[in-house]
């Protein structure tokens, strides 16, 4: 099928000739910027709407260290600012903590490390990577952002109602998330968050479906699946993931609603509300159904998350090492080794829910099976970085940062998927400190790094350098002071989600240290502020882009203008004759894929 | 759509897939997940206690009849379509929304009979048994439904005069959804029987 006729199908007109302009159509504000169908603009919409939903995140992270690092001391100014049942007197109050610490996960993992990532470098890398117009179904990538906009404003919306967010867990495990009586947040809140969550899974799963079709079916002639960047592969992966967790999870949200609204049993059995008085006359449900059903999404998701980082780091390590990806093929497979492990390893985050100790075994086993993958990969980054000419741009410098933290966070996984060593591991700060630092920071760097490195393309523009590289170290050395000290608080048993450790004899020990992070935080923070600015300054006044490939860099999106229209080329797309990696070759800096294989040249084999 | 025709044909030396035919089957794979999600809880539930045995009414077989026939008038609908027989592309239209409406009511009537035979399928005094053939089920219609609805608009153009179309790709998208819903439920049926006996 033509990339010709997606694009035609879609501007609604009939064109008696069979031109290659594609600009023929008036554009209106509103189509252009607002229900804009051209994934150029989809992609920036997702980046902002998830660089809002960080702030947001971000500044709940730091109003609950506020908490968690100066448990004796108020702000009385808080209480005007969020009043009462957030900041009664100054203090975060336990109500308010609760949500805080649920909305800042759920916003993080989903908003911006689902949408806001896969969001903005599928849609803005697929169609110009693989040489399309533009995707399979624009129409359905619009609705994808619409529904993940909607999605968002839900969520807003529910830290608004009278008794507050839902504030259960990112994991919304019932029976908290099931019956309204058990907190203030599984009222309302909790049918707000259930509704937003439920539109954001509509809006991955129609984004998915997009970028699998458009990925098998559109790539330019010549664009073979061995010839795809590997920023394609991953994001291909990822949504391979998400089309095949993401609807489990949603079975698990409607099973959720029934015990919510309609009275069943499903997760709900035996219980004694002491805040009612009453005893439920619910039987025979089991709450761990639930936790099969969350994690059977919830671990894919983690790799929903990575994988495209993983895609935007080896593209930029290759093209800033101007050396090709070492082991190309060893890296899809690798990703392929982790897509599948990752269906077939939830149980490693219930070990300690009863789960039989054989089973727990066989899901040890799994999971420790997925460090070998990830290990490969690591080599392989490590190995393009060896002897490299690294120029240490920001984009770079994040890249390398991404690889740092993932090894760092990786390495505890294996503690965890100890079945034996996670009896004392589990819910306590070492977890904590373990998926912050292998997702939560890893996945932000890398998205960093693809914002840096691909504003070019976006905008037209340069970003400022030195603003990046403060940037850069400030984030870098405070992720690693804010989470690495957890490592140390988790073993000697600190647990997660306590609302004041300073009332605990056991962990007082760790006041300063708990202070002492809380301003890193602060800190850190505020360091990203300056990311916006420079982002945003960039985008109407940064150094103006003067070359269409200003990376050296051999894939198709530089080959268009440095503002291309919808349709990306204005002539034929071009056509590709080689992988996406000829750096240094036979004695020339960079081959583009679009360069023909010279006479006595030999095709890289990988 | 004339650009479209020439497009598809200097530029598709290789016959590939139309994207949104593959983006159907994708989703279809995204759907066979989230029963496979439900079947697998109601395994893990089913072994469970308290988990009331009770059999099936006579209607689920009726409207499987329905499903099984609505599937070959579809079928029928895309052919005489491809033969530009509009007439009867009309009537197998109708027929096959009928059906799949059939289908719908003969399994609320279903659920009825359940309830009659005091099975309550929700409320404080369900049993996880019966809510869950209510929620698996009823998700299935829910499916069907929206087939009905996409039909239902094809009907509706089918007798506008003003555009005539003879691009087949949407109905036969649509007849690959409805025939995978038909599927479906056969899976799900021969898994209900399976599973409860
Ligand atoms: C070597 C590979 C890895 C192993 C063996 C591993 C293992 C584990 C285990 C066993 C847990 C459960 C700990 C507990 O609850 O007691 C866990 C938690 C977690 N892991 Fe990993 N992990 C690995 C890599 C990753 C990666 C790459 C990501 C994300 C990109 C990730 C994200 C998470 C998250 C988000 C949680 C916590 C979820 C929660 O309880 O809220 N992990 N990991
Ligand atoms: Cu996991």
């Amino acid at each position: 099928m033509s990339n010709e006729a997606i694009l035609h199908a879609n501007m609604g007109s009939a064109h008696a000739t069979h031109d290659d302009h594609h600009e023929h159509h008036q554009e209106t504000f509103i189509t252009k910027y607002i229900f804009s169908q051209d994934h150029k603009t989809i992609s920036k919409q997702f980046l902002i709407t998830g660089m809002v939903w960080a702030v947001i995140g971000g500044l709940m992270s730091v109003l609950f260290r506020f908490q968690l690092g100066f448990p004796d001391d108020s702000l009385p100014w808080l209480e005007d600012l969020l009043g009462k049942w957030w900041a009664a007197g100054g203090h975060i109050t336990a109500q308010g903590y609760y949500a805080l610490v649920t909305i800042h996960g759920t916003v993080l993992v989903f908003f911006v490390l689902t949408a806001g990532l896969s969001g903005t470098f599928a849609n803005l890398l697929i169609p110009l990577q693989i040489g399309a117009r533009d995707m399979a179904s624009p129409l359905l990538n619009m609705l994808s952002y619409w529904f993940f906009f909607i999605a968002g404003i839900v969520m807003l919306s529910s830290i608004f109602v009278e008794t507050g967010p839902f504030s259960g867990g990112w994991t919304a495990y019932p029976p908290l998330s099931a019956l309204g009586d058990t907190s203030p947040g599984s009222k309302t809140g909790m049918d707000l968050w259930i509704i937003s969550m439920a539109l954001f899974v509509v809006s991955s799963l129609l984004s998915g479906l997009n970028y699998i079709a458009t990925v098998l079916n559109m790539r330019t002639k010549g664009m073979s699946m061995t010839r795809l960047p590997l920023t394609i592969w991953a994001l291909f992966f990822t949504a391979v993931v998400g089309v095949l967790s993401f609807p489990v999870l949603l079975s698990g949200f409607i099973l959720l609603i029934f015990d919510r609204n309609f009275g069943t049993s499903f997760y709900l059995s035996d219980i004694f509300l002491s805040a009612t008085g009453t005893a439920l006359p619910n039987e025979g449900g089991s709450a761990i159904l639930f936790q099969h059903l969350f994690w059977f999404l919830g671990h894919p998701e983690v790799y929903i998350i990575i994988l495209p980082a993983m895609g935007i780091v080896s593209e930029i390590l290759s093209i800033n090492s101007r050396k090709p990806i070492f082991g190309y093929i060893a890296m899809v497979g690798s990703m392929f080794a982790i897509t599948a492990l990752s269906f077939i390893v939830w149980a490693h985050h219930m070990f300690v829910t009863g789960l039989n100790p054989f089973l727990g075994s066989i899901f040890t086993l799994f999971t420790l099976l997925i460090a070998l993958p990830s290990a490969i990969k690591v080599f392989n980054w490590l190995t393009t970085l060896w002897r490299g000419s690294i120029r240490f741009t920001p984009a770079m410098l994040f890249a390398i940062g991404f690889v740092s933290v993932f090894i760092s966070g990786g390495l505890t996984g294996l503690w965890l998927g100890n079945s034996a060593l996670d009896i004392h591991l589990h819910d306590t700060y070492f977890n904590i400190a373990h998926f912050h630092l292998v997702m939560g920071v890893a996945s932000i760097l890398a998205m960093f790094a693809g914002v840096y490195h691909w504003f070019p393309k976006m905008y037209g523009r340069r970003m400022n350098v030195t603003l990046g590289y403060i940037h850069f170290w400030i984030t870098i050395i405070g992720a690693y002071l804010i989470f690495w000290p957890m490592h140390y608080e988790g073993l000697a048993g600190m647990p997660r989600r306590y609302y004041d450790y300073s009332i605990w004899e056991s962990f007082k020990q760790f006041s300063d240290l708990n202070k002492f992070i809380s301003i890193v935080v602060f800190i850190t923070f505020s360091t990203q502020i300056l990311f916006l600015i420079n982002f945003f300054y960039s985008i109407w006044n940064g150094r103006k882009e003067t070359s269409e490939n200003p990376h050296g860099a051999t894939t198709l999106e530089w080959t268009t203008p440095i503002n291309p229209g919808h349709g990306n080329w204005v002539g034929e797309i071009p056509e590709v004759h080689r992988w996406a990696y000829d750096y240094s070759k036979d004695g020339k800096d960079f081959i583009m894929q679009t360069t023909p294989i010279g006479a006595d040249e030999k095709e890289e084999k990988h | 759509m004339i650009s479209m025709e020439i497009s598809s044909t200097t530029q598709n030396n290789h016959q590939r897939i139309h994207p949104h035919k593959f983006t159907m089957w994708v989703a279809i794979a995204s759907i066979c997940m989230m029963f496979a999600g439900l079947t697998s809880a109601y395994i893990v539930k089913r072994n469970q206690d308290n988990f009331l045995e009770f059999s099936l009414p006579n209607y689920i077989w009726f409207s499987t009849i329905a499903i099984l026939l609505s599937s070959v008038t579809m079928h029928l609908a895309i052919k005489s379509f491809k033969a530009r027989e509009r007439q009867k592309y009309k009537l197998f239209i109708t027929l096959t929304t009928f059906l799949g409406i059939a289908f719908t009511l003969l399994q609320i009537m279903g659920f009825v009979k359940i309830e009659n035979q005091g099975i309550a399928l929700i409320g404080h005094n369900s049993n996880a048994a019966a809510s869950f053939l209510l929620v698996i089920i009823g998700l299935h219609a829910l499916h069907l439904l929206g087939g009905v609805i996409v039909l239902i608009i094809m009907f509706f153009k089918s007798f506008s005069q003003k555009i005539k179309t003879y691009n087949s790709v949407p109905l036969e998208i649509m007849a690959t959804y409805w025939h995978f819903v038909d599927i479906l439920w056969i899976y799900l049926l021969i898994f209900l029987i399976w599973v409860r006996s």
